[in-house]
């Protein structure tokens, strides 16, 4: 990892914080800390991954702005966080794609809709976006299936494929295995990812909007990614209905795939929405302005896919159907392909953290 | 825009601890509250904002207090930090009231956290709150705030008009501006006079000028010394006050806890004449770190340097600022500017003093020296093992003692020993009631939030009469 400015400044921060300690008992961050004395870049990027930007350090901050120290852990670690994402990029050279992410993410979903309604109509009768689909195989005709396994599954096997590159990239890069891998500290990550647990602000909650606790943050989150999870499953559900059990599209309201899709829906609008609100109401301060493109841009491309998916399960038997489909069709593909190079990633970053960290505890303890 | 032409109940002057459980007791009792604090938001809440927690008696475990903490053991920790300089009545009801002083904080917010790691072991006797200082600062605040106390930063009380032990209205700046204010009752609750450098050197002349400043620069002592001046009694002696070994690189003032260097019990000490004047192993840390300030003051140039080696480096928390680090003594004494043969000689003679121990860094062990004047009781080993490490420092004062005189009710007494009227006073600003020198590890916290109580209480209830 480059030794950036942000680097240097998280160095001289963490010196102080590491003769303070008085945030302890906030997340993993600050026992981490206190396991070190020494703040490589690769313990930086490490700590700066476990920090979920939860903020309780920045509001319980006797040094925080406008103090000399200026102390602002949150916003600091989302800059290293966001250069690590750029490191560990793959292919590489394809980091450039976090300096200008709300308009990469924004552009391609740009991109991506106009494309799919592009092919619509150059493969096959402009009509059928406009006139009504009905029985089996009424999404076929407008989106032929052929299309979308290949679209849609190249993207998302690149996507799986370039962010397990950057996982392994950042593993090697924050120290490596260093030793078997065992089954109690991957446990207790899998639950601290689960539950997010950091952002429990040690039992009380965090500082969403200011210095007072609460678990929006949390909630919100854990309903946009458990609401995205339905969704995959409601896909997954969907794909074995038509190639094993020869069951297709369009099921029932009250089939599988479309209630784990609707709940799904559902859940990933509230949650993107909720955490656009949030992210526009908190205090500023802590937070690193440079990447709130990248981020307003994930969210809101993921409740546009969310949104787009409950519209046409509202619509489905009139002529909107067409347009609808394509536009839900364009948004997933754009989010399949831009996966690796967006807030996206941070699962991956903060889910390895989290092992290291798991591990680092037992070793130390 | 604050309402400046009523006549508020109570005034609370101050913005810290003992400011805020006073504002948040006499509104919770019904009467119209104001607080001035001098700071502007981000910095308010006094000294408190640099606190970690407080001393609380308790007959068995609570949740966030390990054991039993008992009337008698706490009075005598308190004895012998103040060597008697005390009042044994004041303290005792102090140390009484402390036990629900917890309670009262959890209910205005303030959130404890379990035991915790750390070197200063504290959590049989103290309760530490989750975040620190000013977390527990930002929840008082937004009690009070809830409650209806009319809050106000960037305030500076500059005069309170008092006749007869009567005060009745108060001369502030609010942000720049002169405004009056009028009030059935005051707490005096804005701390010490530690940051008001002019007045420390009345007393300590150009050493004053060596003294880093550990919490805020708002402690001017302006409403202490307008009382005084007023016929207010006075106690507690100007020269004390607590303070603690700082890194001399600090900046001089708002450092806060950080700054704070726990190597002591774990190096030598030498002044700036590298000649040892005190044992530093004498007691356990939290129980002597508060002695060190004011021998470094009384040193020559108010510095010292405390040497140690790679063996002990990681037996004390490390600290912000970078340690001196040198393969020989003599490197070191070239890194503090000192000279280099005479260092030499005093790792020397204290090497050839130790005895050997069994070294425990967490209790008063066996490692001590002998024929060494001044010895080390404990926690001595040969300081042999490069590379060696030092840590410059100054005194870092937290706040001063002198007082405004009170009685068990939190009320002012006057210079002819009648109570005032309408004056209550809180925390620091009456500290020195009870410690007439030394430091017991967070008990300014306790007795801001006692004597913050009872405060608001007996104002809230002069103010209704």
């Amino acid at each position: 990892m480059q030794e950036t400015e942000a680097f240097q400044e998280a160095r001289r921060q963490m010196a102080v914080c590491n003769a303070c300690r008085y945030c302890e008992g906030y997340c993993a961050v600050f026992p981490a800390m206190a396991m070190r004395r020494e703040f490589e870049t690769a313990d930086l990027t490490h700590l700066a991954n476990l920090c979920h930007g939860c903020k309780g350090c920045y509001h319980a901050c006797q040094y925080a702005p406008p103090h000399a120290f200026g102390i602002n852990i949150p916003a600091t670690f989302a800059t290293i966080r966001a250069e690590s994402y750029a490191e560990y990029a793959w292919p590489e050279g394809m980091g450039r794609a976090f300096a200008r992410n709300g308009a990469l993410v924004a552009g391609l979903a740009a991109l991506g809709v106009t494309l799919a309604l592009l092919l619509v109509m150059a493969l096959g009768d402009p009509a059928v976006l406009y006139t009504a689909q009905r029985g089996t195989g009424a999404f076929f005709r407008v989106i032929p299936l052929w299309l979308i396994t290949l679209l849609a599954g190249t993207s998302f096997v690149f996507a799986l494929v370039a962010m397990t590159m950057g996982g392994i990239r950042y593993w090697r890069a924050t120290g490596g295995l260093g030793g078997p891998l065992s089954a109690p500290p991957a446990a207790e990550a899998a639950v601290d990812i689960l539950t997010l647990r950091n952002l429990g602000g040690g039992g009380n909650g965090c500082n969403d909007l200011d210095d007072s606790f609460a678990q929006h943050r949390r909630w919100l989150h854990q309903a946009m990614f458990y609401g995205f999870l339905l969704c995959f499953a409601a896909t997954t559900t969907g794909a074995i209905y038509h190639h094993l059990l020869g069951w297709h599209s369009p099921h029932a309201f009250l089939s599988l795939p479309v209630q784990l899709g609707t709940w799904g829906g559902v859940l990933l609008c509230i949650g993107t929405a909720g955490l656009i609100w949030v992210k526009m109401a908190t205090d500023p301060v802590p937070v690193a302005r440079k990447l709130l493109g990248g981020e307003y841009a994930m969210l809101a491309l993921l409740f546009l896919i969310g949104a787009t998916g409950l519209l046409l399960l509202a619509l489905r038997h009139t002529g909107a159907m067409g347009v609808l489909l394509a536009i839900h069709f364009g948004l997933v593909i754009a989010l399949f392909v831009v996966m690796p190079y967006s807030k996206m990633v941070h699962g991956v970053y903060r889910g390895i953290a989290l092992l290291r960290n798991a591990r680092e505890k037992r070793a130390g303890a | 825009m604050p309402d400046f032409a009523r006549i508020y109940d109570v005034l609370v002057v101050g913005g810290g601890n003992a400011a805020l459980c006073a504002a948040i007791t006499a509104r919770r009792a019904g009467a119209s509250v104001m607080l001035c604090e001098a700071s502007p938001p981000p910095l308010r809440g006094g000294n408190s904002r640099h606190t970690r927690n407080l001393r609380a008696l308790h007959p068995g475990p609570t949740p966030v207090l390990t054991d039993s903490y008992l009337e008698e053991e706490y009075w005598d920790d308190l004895h012998r930090v103040t060597a008697g300089r005390t009042d044994e009545n004041l303290a005792r009801m102090c140390i009484r009231a402390s036990q629900h002083a917890p309670d009262f904080l959890a209910s205005c917010g303030v959130v404890f956290q379990p035991a915790l790691s750390g070197t200063l072991s504290l959590s049989r006797t103290n309760a530490f709150y989750l975040g620190g200082g000013k977390a527990l600062v930002n929840a008082l605040y937004r009690t009070a705030a809830k409650l209806g106390v009319v809050l106000l930063t960037d305030t500076e009380v500059q005069h309170i008009k008092v006749e007869e032990g009567f005060a009745s209205e108060a001369i502030l700046s609010h942000c720049g501006f002169p405004e009056r204010v009028r009030f059935k009752a005051l707490v005096a609750a804005c701390g010490g006079f530690q940051a008001n450098r002019q007045w420390l050197r009345q007393y300590w002349g150009d050493a004053a000028d060596n003294f880093q400043i550990r919490g805020t620069p708002y402690a001017q002592g302006v409403v202490l010394k307008d009382l005084l001046a007023q016929g207010v009694q006075e106690v507690g002696d100007p020269t004390q006050f607590h303070a603690v070994a700082n890194d001399a690189r600090a900046p001089m003032e708002d450092g806060g806890l950080a700054m704070r260097l726990d190597c002591v019990p774990f190096a030598i000490v030498v002044n700036r004449d590298v000649e040892r004047f005190y044992d530093e192993g004498e007691d356990v840390w939290p129980k002597r770190y508060a002695i060190w300030g004011r021998l470094i003051a009384q040193q020559p140039g108010q510095t010292a340097l405390a040497v140690t080696d790679s063996q002990a480096v990681l037996n004390f928390l490390p600290s912000v600022y970078p340690p001196y680090k040198a393969d020989s003594i003599a490197g070191i004494a070239a890194q503090a500017g000192m000279d280099a043969g005479k260092l030499e000689r005093v790792v020397a003679e204290y090497n050839a003093a130790v005895r050997p121990g069994t070294f425990q860094p967490m209790v008063p062990d066996d490692c001590r020296t002998e024929g060494l004047t001044p010895p080390k009781s404990h926690w001595a080993r040969r300081i042999d093992q490069p590379p060696y490490y030092a840590y410059p420092l100054r005194p870092g004062i937290t706040f001063t003692f002198l007082s405004l005189k009170v009685n068990e009710r939190a009320r002012v007494l006057m210079a002819d020993g009648k109570p005032s009227a309408n004056m209550f006073a809180s925390g620091e600003i009456m500290s020195g009631n009870i410690l007439g020198q030394g430091y017991l590890a967070g008990f300014g916290m306790t007795l801001g939030t006692v004597f913050g109580r009872i405060a608001g209480e007996e104002a809230a209830r002069h103010a209704r009469n």
